[in-house]
Parts: C-alpha cells; sequence; structure tokens
C-alpha cells in the first residue's frame, strides 16, 4: 500500500506505536493479559492523558490533511454530493433511503477513484432504547452503507465502521427532531 | 371513604398544610378540616390554598384520621437528603436521594442522637445516627421521628421510657452510644419495641474514624432485618456513569462506584469516549465495562480494589454488553465480529469465545439465569425487539419469553428466578418493567418516557433504573411493587447506566 498523505503515514506510525493491544486480535488471558496493571489512581491520570494524546497525535498531523481536503471545493461546495456526509435513517430501521443512496454513491466514487483515501463510518442512534440494543442497531446503520460501499467498488480496508449508539448524539434534546438528528451514518474522512 | 365527610386534622404548622392541604384532599377526593390546639380553624381560602372552590365545610367524625396523620407525619420528612460529596480529581460527584411519592411507611421509629463519651465529641460521630435515620427513611419503609419532636433523649436502656415513645406514635426506638479509645470507636446500639414494651437487640461495634460511614449503615441494616425480616441494602454499592463537559468542551465520561446512597464515590476509570455497560462480578471485587477510549468498542475487567484492569475482548466490531456467569467465570458478551450482533460466551480463564447465538438479527444484551443454565437476551429476530431465552451451553434453541408489547429489552432475572426486570417500550415511552415468568404478567413499574437500565437491589426489593427529567439524566429507585419511588438527585446532571452490586460476600 502507498501511503500518500503524510497525515496517513503519521497516523499508522502512532497506530503501530502506540499499542500494542491494537495488534491483539484475541483476548488476552489470565494474569498475561494484563493490559493496565498501575494502581487505580495513576490508571484513571495517566490512562486518561494517554488516551488523549494519542488520538490529539493521531488527528493532529493528519488533521490538516483532512481539514484541507474537507474544505476543497470538492467536499465543501454544497452542490457537491460529497459534502454531505451524514446519512439519516428511520426508527429503529437501518435501510439507507433512496434520498440518501445518491450521498452514498458519490462517497464511493470519490473512495475507488481514491484507494488510498480511508475513512471510518460511524453509527448513532436516538436515546430511545436501551443503549447496548442502540449500539448493535446503529452497528447494522454503519454496516448497510459499508455494504454499498463494497458493492460498489470500495475497497474493505479503506473502510472502518464504529458504533456509538446512543452514546454521542449530534442534537440534545428528547423530542422528535433531535431523534431525526441523531439516527445517522456519519462519513469520516482520515 | 365517604366522600361527603371531611376530616379533621389537629396539627399545627401552617406552611407545611399550605403545601399539603390542597394534595392530601386531591388523594382522599374530599375536604379536609384543619384545627390547631388554639382552636383556630385554618380553612384552605385561610391559608392561600384557593384551587379548592369545591371546598365544604362540613364537620367531620373520620375514622381513617391515623392515616392521615400517618401520612403527614412522613411529609415532614420527605426531604431526606442524603448528601455524598466526594471529591476525585476535583470532580465533585454529589448524589441526593429525594423522596418523591407513593409514601406509605409502614413503620415509625425513633433514633435518638447517640451519646458520646470520652474525646469521641467529634462531629464524625454524629454521623452514626445521622446515618441510620436518612437510610431508614430512604427505604420507604420507615418514618423517622424528628430530633425536636422527641420528649426525651435516652442513651442506656434504663432511661427509656417508653410513654414518651408511644405518645407520638413510635413503633421502635434506637439509642445507642459511643466511646472513643485510642484510634478505635466503640459503638453500642439498642432497638426497642415500643408497643411491647421490650429490648430487642443490643449491637456493639468497634470500628477507626474511616470506617464510622461504614459502621452506620450496617446498624441500619440490623436494625432493618430486625424489623422488616429480610436483608437491608444500606451496606451495598452501586456502579454508575456520568458525564460531563470539559473546560476545553471535550466530554468526560466517569465510570463511578459509591455507596447506595452516592456517597464514597470513586471514579475507577474516566475517559474522553464513551464508558458503558457496568456489570459487577458475583462476588462484588470486579466490575467488567465497556470502553471507547482506543476509538473502538472494548470490554474491560477491573478489579476494585487494586485498580488493576485488563481487555478481555477486543475483536472486530461491537464488544458489548457483558454479564457474568452466577459463578464468575464466564462472560456471556455481544460480539459482530461474525457479521452482526451474536451472542457469545467468554470464558476469562483463557480467553476463548465460543458462539451461543447464530441469526441475522440483533442479538445483544445477555443475561444468565440464577442457576447459570440459561442465557435470556434481547433479539429483534420477530417484528421489533423481543426477550429470548435458550441454553447456555448452546444446546436447544432459543424461545421468545415477552410477548406483550412492541419493545421488550435487557431483560435480567430476579434471584429466584420468577421474575424478569426488562425496559418495555410501547407508543414512544420506554419504562421499567417486571414480567413474572410463570404467569406471563407484565407490571411497569416506571411512568417516564425514556427510562432505561434498570438493577435489582441485592435483597431484591428495589429497583435501581436512570431516567431523564427536565433534560437531565437522573437515577432513580423503585420499589419492586412499584409504590414507592424516589429520585437520587445529583450535582452532575448526567447520570445513566445504574448497576447494584450484589451482596459482598
Amino acid at each position: 500500500m502507498t501511503i500518500k498523505s503524510k497525515g496517513l503515514m503519521a497516523l499508522l506510525l502512532i497506530l503501530a506505536l502506540s499499542a500494542c493491544s491494537d495488534k491483539v486480535v484475541k483476548p488476552q488471558s489470565g494474569t498475561q493479559g494484563a493490559l493496565n496493571s498501575v494502581a487505580e489512581n495513576s490508571a484513571y491520570d495517566g490512562g486518561n492523558d494517554l488516551s488523549v494524546e494519542t488520538v490529539a497525535i493521531g488527528q493532529g498531523q493528519g488533521m490538516d490533511q483532512v481539514t484541507e481536503l474537507m474544505q476543497s471545493d470538492t467536499f465543501s461546495n454544497p452542490n457537491s454530493p460529497l459534502s454531505k456526509r451524514v446519512i439519516y435513517f428511520e426508527y429503529d430501521s437501518s435501510n439507507v433511503k433512496a434520498e440518501f443512496v445518491p450521498v452514498v454513491e458519490a462517497h464511493a466514487v470519490y473512495l475507488v477513484n481514491n484507494p488510498n483515501q480511508i475513512i471510518t463510518l460511524e453509527g448513532h442512534s436516538d436515546e430511545r432504547g436501551t443503549r447496548e440494543y442502540n449500539i448493535a442497531l446503529a452497528e447494522q446503520r454503519a454496516k448497510s452503507v459499508f455494504n454499498m460501499l463494497q458493492v460498489l467498488g470500495v475497497m474493505n480496508h479503506q473502510v472502518g465502521v464504529v458504533s456509538y449508539g446512543e452514546e454521542k448524539p449530534d442534537a440534545m434534546g428528547s423530542d422528535e427532531q433531535a431523534f431525526q438528528l441523531n439516527r445517522r451514518v456519519e462519513v469520516v474522512y482520515k | 371513604m365517604n366522600s361527603s365527610k371531611s376530616i379533621d386534622i389537629k396539627l399545627c404548622g401552617q406552611d407545611f398544610f399550605n403545601f399539603w392541604v390542597g394534595w392530601v384532599e386531591r388523594l382522599l377526593a374530599k375536604p379536609i378540616k384543619l384545627a390547631c390546639n388554639d382552636g383556630f380553624h385554618y380553612t384552605p381560602e385561610k391559608l392561600g390554598v384557593s384551587f379548592y372552590p369545591s371546598y365544604k365545610k362540613v364537620k367531620l367524625n373520620g375514622s381513617g384520621i391515623g392515616g392521615v396523620m400517618l401520612f403527614l407525619k412522613k411529609s415532614v420528612s420527605i426531604f431526606i437528603l442524603l448528601v455524598g460529596v466526594l471529591y476525585v480529581n476535583t470532580l465533585r460527584a454529589e448524589l441526593i436521594i429525594d423522596i418523591t411519592e407513593g409514601i406509605q411507611s409502614t413503620h415509625k421509629i425513633a433514633i435518638v442522637p447517640f451519646a458520646l463519651h470520652a474525646a469521641a465529641s467529634d462531629k464524625e460521630t454524629e454521623v452514626i445516627s445521622q446515618i441510620i435515620s436518612a437510610d431508614l427513611a430512604s427505604s420507604g419503609d420507615f418514618s423517622v421521628l424528628e430530633k425536636d419532636e422527641m420528649l426525651s433523649a435516652p442513651t442506656q436502656a434504663e432511661q427509656v421510657k417508653y410513654r414518651h415513645w408511644a405518645v407520638t406514635g413510635q413503633d421502635y426506638l434506637v439509642i445507642g452510644s459511643i466511646l472513643k479509645q485510642g484510634k478505635l470507636y466503640k459503638i453500642k446500639m439498642s432497638l426497642f419495641d415500643v408497643v411491647k414494651k421490650q429490648q430487642i437487640n443490643e449491637l456493639r461495634i468497634n470500628v477507626e474514624s474511616s470506617s464510622l460511614r461504614k459502621a452506620g449503615h450496617y446498624l441500619s441494616d440490623a436494625i432493618y432485618k430486625a424489623i422488616m425480616g429480610i436483608d437491608g441494602v444500606f451496606s451495598s454499592r452501586i456502579a454508575y456513569v456520568t458525564t460531563s463537559e470539559l473546560a476545553n468542551k471535550k466530554k468526560q465520561y466517569s465510570l463511578f462506584v459509591s455507596d447506595y446512597d452516592g456517597n464514597n464515590a470513586v471514579a475507577i476509570t474516566k475517559s474522553n469516549e464513551p464508558l458503558m455497560s457496568p456489570a459487577w462480578s458475583p462476588n462484588g471485587l470486579h466490575v467488567a465495562y465497556v470502553s471507547f477510549e482506543n476509538k473502538v468498542s472494548e470490554i474491560f475487567v477491573q478489579t476494585l480494589n487494586t485498580g488493576a484492569r485488563r481487555s478481555v475482548a477486543k475483536f472486530k466490531g461491537v464488544n458489548g454488553s457483558p454479564a457474568w456467569s452466577p459463578n464468575g467465570k464466564k462472560l456471556a458478551i455481544t460480539l459482530s465480529k461474525s457479521g452482526n450482533s451474536d451472542i457469545f460466551i467468554l470464558t476469562l480463564a483463557n480467553g476463548s469465545v465460543k458462539q451461543l447465538t447464530r441469526s441475522w438479527a440483533i442479538d445483544t444484551e445477555a443475561s444468565w439465569s440464577p442457576d447459570g443454565d440459561s442465557i435470556l437476551f434481547t433479539s429483534n429476530r420477530g417484528k421489533g425487539a423481543q426477550l429470548y431465552i435458550m441454553p447456555s451451553n448452546g444446546k436447544g434453541t432459543a424461545e421468545r419469553l415477552t410477548f406483550e408489547g412492541d419493545y421488550n429489552a435487557r431483560g435480567s432475572f430476579s434471584k429466584d428466578g420468577k421474575q424478569v426486570l426488562m425496559v418495555q417500550g410501547g407508543k414512544g415511552s420506554y419504562r421499567v418493567a417486571v414480567l413474572d415468568v410463570e404467569k406471563q404478567q407484565t407490571t411497569i413499574l416506571s411512568e417516564g418516557r425514556s427510562d432505561e437500565s434498570p438493577s435489582f437491589s441485592p435483597n431484591g426489593q428495589i429497583i435501581i433504573y436512570a431516567r431523564r427529567k427536565a433534560g437531565k439524566e437522573i437515577l432513580s429507585l423503585v420499589s419492586v411493587d412499584g409504590l414507592k419511588k424516589q429520585d437520587i438527585k445529583s450535582s452532575l446532571g448526567f447520570v445513566r447506566e445504574p448497576a447494584w452490586a450484589p451482596k459482598a460476600k
């Protein structure tokens, strides 16, 4: 895989450096698996800072590139379908509505033409229903979009999927207006 | 009751009546006439309660006065504040139990401030009788006599004059003393049955100052057990998740463990990314939870007394909904590595995972039957989310358990396996409900629009859950019969996902 952007290189470097845990696919066992055997206080001071730092560096260096890209005419011109990077869903549904198909298609075309570009599909739900059910539901939403991208020729490794369920609402409030805005998949360019 | 009669209440305190008279009248569906010892008769008009135009000045001779008296007495102690102020990394965690409705106290109890001997005059020793009072009142089963209504203040059995307590209608009396010797506080407590005019028991415990609060809860448990015949919950702990916004606008998620009343709160982990689904190990020593701190979901198991933790599940996709097996050796978890969310059984000793459900649908929120033989879970394999049950060894098929309502999720068994606590949704509202498995009868216990994460207390009598109130998320308590309700107020604003710890062994 050729590395095109500095940001991506930085990101990969950080991923490689930051945590052996990233390599671990199987869960670790017994005492060997102790990822964090430090005492409680340092666990949340240190652990927290570490997490923040990793994010800051990982996205920080890549961020300029991504920000630049997102500010480009291709992504910021309201007439460009790529300016739309949120796909909204119906209640308890993970079907991509017809009106959002062109949006997904536009991103697919861009990703096919830019095979080194990676994205994350972040699945979200509204606050109704239980939290873990909403994690599963929001993942289905993100996977619906993922499957469409795949069919349209986007490579698997270009797309990451993460579900946040109802944990990261876009709109506060407990009315249908807020619910509509929160039932979404965000296409996040990295 | 006959609505043609009004009821006389011989109690004074104008402010008090101002507030309550209308409410009580509405409750009884009949007007109330208020008389004071000075002969002055308060009417709702005089008290400024103008919203009862149908008030009739009918002389009363009611039976049921006692009931009203009891009710009013209880309302005096309605505003019981259990203030837990803990500073953890400058974060102020404050939960306050606030009794909101359904007060039908069965027992009236007086708790005399404990006598302080020899250098034990510190403020900290006052804590003991305050904790006992607050504990018993918060249970909703007791109405606690105000200190200034006590006619005497005995500190030893010989000083107890039962008539002093009978005259104010008390059923029980608690007295005690605290003696400080070196580092130790020697606490003696006696419980009396006022009606039978006899001592029920006497307890002596010795604690260091750091354990005074614990000692108070221990004594509350002893009193509760002696009177109610079942274990109290006063020594139990809860875990919960809070969110707040930091100065830099970043979100802070914290997983707290605290006493049941919110005191002694300690953030066992914090992150700028979501923390979810805390689950206590059966021995109360570990908490499993989901963290997004590495930008993906991951399940950790943390040992409370050391703070040590390890990652137990970090597969591609969803890692969620950990639930401990009754023997503490396995976790039922949700993974989506096979394509979509399915239930897996993780053996903690070797990290192996075994897939339990295989459906195209969402399967999540696993919970074990008390005998460990079955797994209860949420699935939308039918129409909408419903609860299903299947053998935990994977041999056998899943059977649907819930049929009433459009949405039944996040089930968990009561200790005897006869009831299933769950979230029931329908018509835009999600409420805490309990299902009698054998009778297939559902009782709705809460009345919010977005109530969730119900968890049984160790004695099975109370349920803690999260609800939304005025744009905030708060914790709330409801008795298993649905009659007693209390909110746990928080200064943090967003408190969710309570999990009541099992009884410490």
